[in-house]
């Protein structure tokens, strides 16, 4: 169990609209992300599903049942937050058991739930700390943990890694997605860390402004960006978007070229121009190239050891078939 | 090296308190003028078996006690309230502290005379209002009278820690432990509580210091009375030396009143040492 349906959801704080009205499915079992610039709404949109914030206009449902004014410890669901929002007086252990005090589940049912979370996230030397005395991954675990035990319809995650260096986040990330792969609940996680929407999610919601740009898979939302929004917001680097004339050429206001589509040659090309700063990242390098003709530079890829140095002349040849176009209203045209 | 400040410190506290214990065992009454001298520990001996000195003892305790207790409670009431978010928040959270800067002596007053007075004070209409007859506070209910009329001082101050400890609580703590299934009353004793311990700690040792030494409200109201049913350890002091004029079982109470301070700061600091360690 886990579905959720939002119908016509809207959310205004005093007068600012927030969130206009929307729609949005969550099917039982995937693994959603929520994506898009800070200030957009993604953590707002999270807490109406939770139930922390009322919906201001539409109806949510969980499971099948309205749930739009229903308290949050009646919605079976289960929240992780960024600050990890442990209970600091309580040990590891009391937690973890929390909800389950709450929900008056007998005290063996409670133990065996607490070992078993603590073995799948590795907390078991760490029961009887009080959170102050972990490292920010352990804490982040016993929030998860205290997620888990509940045993809930579906888990919300706000931003759970922000908090984390780098390789620490890498790691969570694989935890995360093995948890979801073992427990197959309904997982909805909120980041502005694309890498992390790209590699986590069945499905991404790209929200901009309070609006749903797109919802698809990783791969779909790579291929097909509906919009410019979601084009310039989606792959890392960013695609390279062109107007006025060039594009004029595809019959589009503007067309969208990857860094990853387009072919260098030292010698005959489509567009030509030099060689400005260059990222090598030993596999690739990224070369930004000042075409003539164009005021922004394009950005393009090639292999690691390609040979070409800063002021070279270069030429470009975008791949027809991953060039998106799109028109005057920044919408795909097919 | 003793620093300057130190030694005038020192010689500030030390004078009077030696003086204090010098006179304690001197047989000293300023009715007798003559001879003061030295007679060990007779002036402990009169004030310890006093009838009275067990009487204080005790109201020493309950007014204590009485007072932490309501101003503690009131103060985690007052605290949620004032807490939650309503018209007129800044004005009514500085009308909420004015007590706390009407002094002693005025508010003993001004609770004796308009409030607790049972033919001119507010509870006396009240009670003439509703037919019953009013309570003459300081003739039979005077140790509670006075409580109240402390309670009322200190409350603002328990408040005030009190709110901003609980404005410090991490508003996603209470969020998650909506989420995990915590109604309001579970949220305030397993998150709020645990979170106040600390300021309430704080609380209780400032207004005990204060508390065991409270006299002006005393004097004004009850002088003590009826019999000694107000008179606290403070007060029996200064009945003692400066109504009794008998400076050395005076001093011999102050000794005792120290001693007594020391050891309730003794075990206060314990308790918030453990309070504070955590
Ligand atoms: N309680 C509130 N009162 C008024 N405005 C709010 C409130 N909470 C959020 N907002 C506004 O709503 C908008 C969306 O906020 P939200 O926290 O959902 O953004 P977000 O997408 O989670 O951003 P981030 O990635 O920085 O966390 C912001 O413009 C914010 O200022
Ligand atoms: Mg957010």
């Amino acid at each position: 169990m886990g579905h959720i349906r939002l119908t016509g959801v809207k959310k205004c704080f005093g007068d600012v609209m927030v969130i206009p009205p929307l729609d949005l499915e969550i099917e039982d079992g995937e693994f959603v992300v929520f994506v898009g610039p800070s200030g957009c709404g993604k953590s707002t949109l999270l807490r109406l599903i939770a139930g922390l914030e009322d919906v201001t206009e539409g109806v949510v449902e969980i499971d099948g049942i309205e749930a739009t004014s229903l308290p949050p410890a009646k919605r079976r669901l289960a929240m992780v937050f960024q600050s990890y929002a442990l209970y600091p007086h309580m040990s590891v252990r009391k937690n973890i058991a929390f909800p389950m005090k709450m929900a008056r589940i007998p005290q063996d049912e409670q133990e065996r739930r607490i070992t078993d979370a603590a073995r799948v996230l590795n907390l078991t030397d760490y029961l009887d700390r009080r959170p102050g005395q972990l490292s920010g991954g352990q804490r982040q675990r016993v929030a998860i943990g205290r997620a888990i035990v509940r045993e809930p319809s579906a888990f919300l995650f706000d931003e759970p890694l922000s908090n984390l260096d780098a390789a620490l986040r890498v790691g969570m990330r694989l935890e995360i997605s093995e948890l979801h792969k073992r427990l197959a609940t309904t997982m909805v996680y909120v980041t502005h860390d694309q890498v992390e929407a790209m590699t986590m999610a069945d499905q991404i919601v790209v929200l901009h402004a309070g609006r749903i740009e797109q919802v698809g898979s990783p791969l779909e939302l790579y291929r097909e960006p509906s919009n410019l929004f979601v084009a310039g917001f989606i792959g890392s680097p960013k695609m390279n978007l062109i107007a006025g004339p060039v594009a004029a050429k595809y019959n589009a206001h503007t067309i969208g070229i990857r860094p990853e589509h387009i072919d260098v040659s030292a010698n005959s090309g489509l567009w030509s121009g030099t060689i400005g700063v260059s990222e090598h990242l030993g596999s690739d390098t990224f070369f930004r190239v000042n075409i003539h003709g164009l005021d922004e530079p394009l950005t393009v890829r090639t292999d690691g050891e390609i040979g070409l140095r800063y002021g070279d002349t270069i030429h470009l040849t975008p791949n027809p078939d991953h060039l998106h176009r799109f028109d005057a209203q920044a919408a795909r045209l097919a | 090296m003793i620093s300057p400040a130190v030694v005038l410190l020192l010689g500030w506290m030390l004078v009077p308190l030696s003086l204090t214990i010098y006179f304690s065992f001197l047989r000293y009454n300023l009715i007798t003028p003559g001879a003061n001298p030295f007679v060990g520990w007779e002036n402990y001996y009169w004030f310890l078996t006093d009838p009275s000195f067990k009487a204080a003892m005790a109201n020493t305790f309950m007014l204590v006690g009485g007072v932490l207790l309501i101003t503690v409670a009131g103060g985690i009431l007052f605290a949620l309230l004032l807490d939650q978010p309503m018209w007129g928040q800044g004005i009514v959270r500085i009308m909420a502290i004015a007590p706390f800067f009407v002094m002693p002596t005025v508010s003993g007053l001004v609770w004796k005379n308009m409030f607790m007075n049972p033919v001119n004070g507010i509870f006396g209409h009240i009670a003439y209002g509703l037919g019953v007859q009013p309570i003459d506070f300081f003739s039979q209910i005077p140790l509670l009278s006075i409580i109240l009329i402390v309670s009322w001082q200190w409350l603002p101050f328990a408040t005030l820690i009190l709110l901003t400890a609980l404005q410090s609580l991490d508003q996603e703590q209470l969020e998650a432990a909506e989420m995990d299934g915590a109604g309001s009353m579970s949220r305030f004793i397993y998150i709020m509580l645990p979170h106040l311990a600390r300021a309430i700690t704080v609380v209780i040792l400032i207004q005990t210091i204060f508390l065991l030494s409270i006299f002006a409200e005393i004097l004004v109201t009850t002088n003590g009375g009826p019999g000694v049913s107000t008179t606290n350890l403070t007060y029996l002091i200064y009945v003692s030396s400066l109504l009794q004029f008998d400076v050395g079982i005076g001093s011999a109470g102050g000794v005792i009143a120290i001693i007594l301070a020391n050891i309730v700061a003794f075990f206060l600091m314990r308790m918030i040492g453990k309070n504070l360690d955590a």
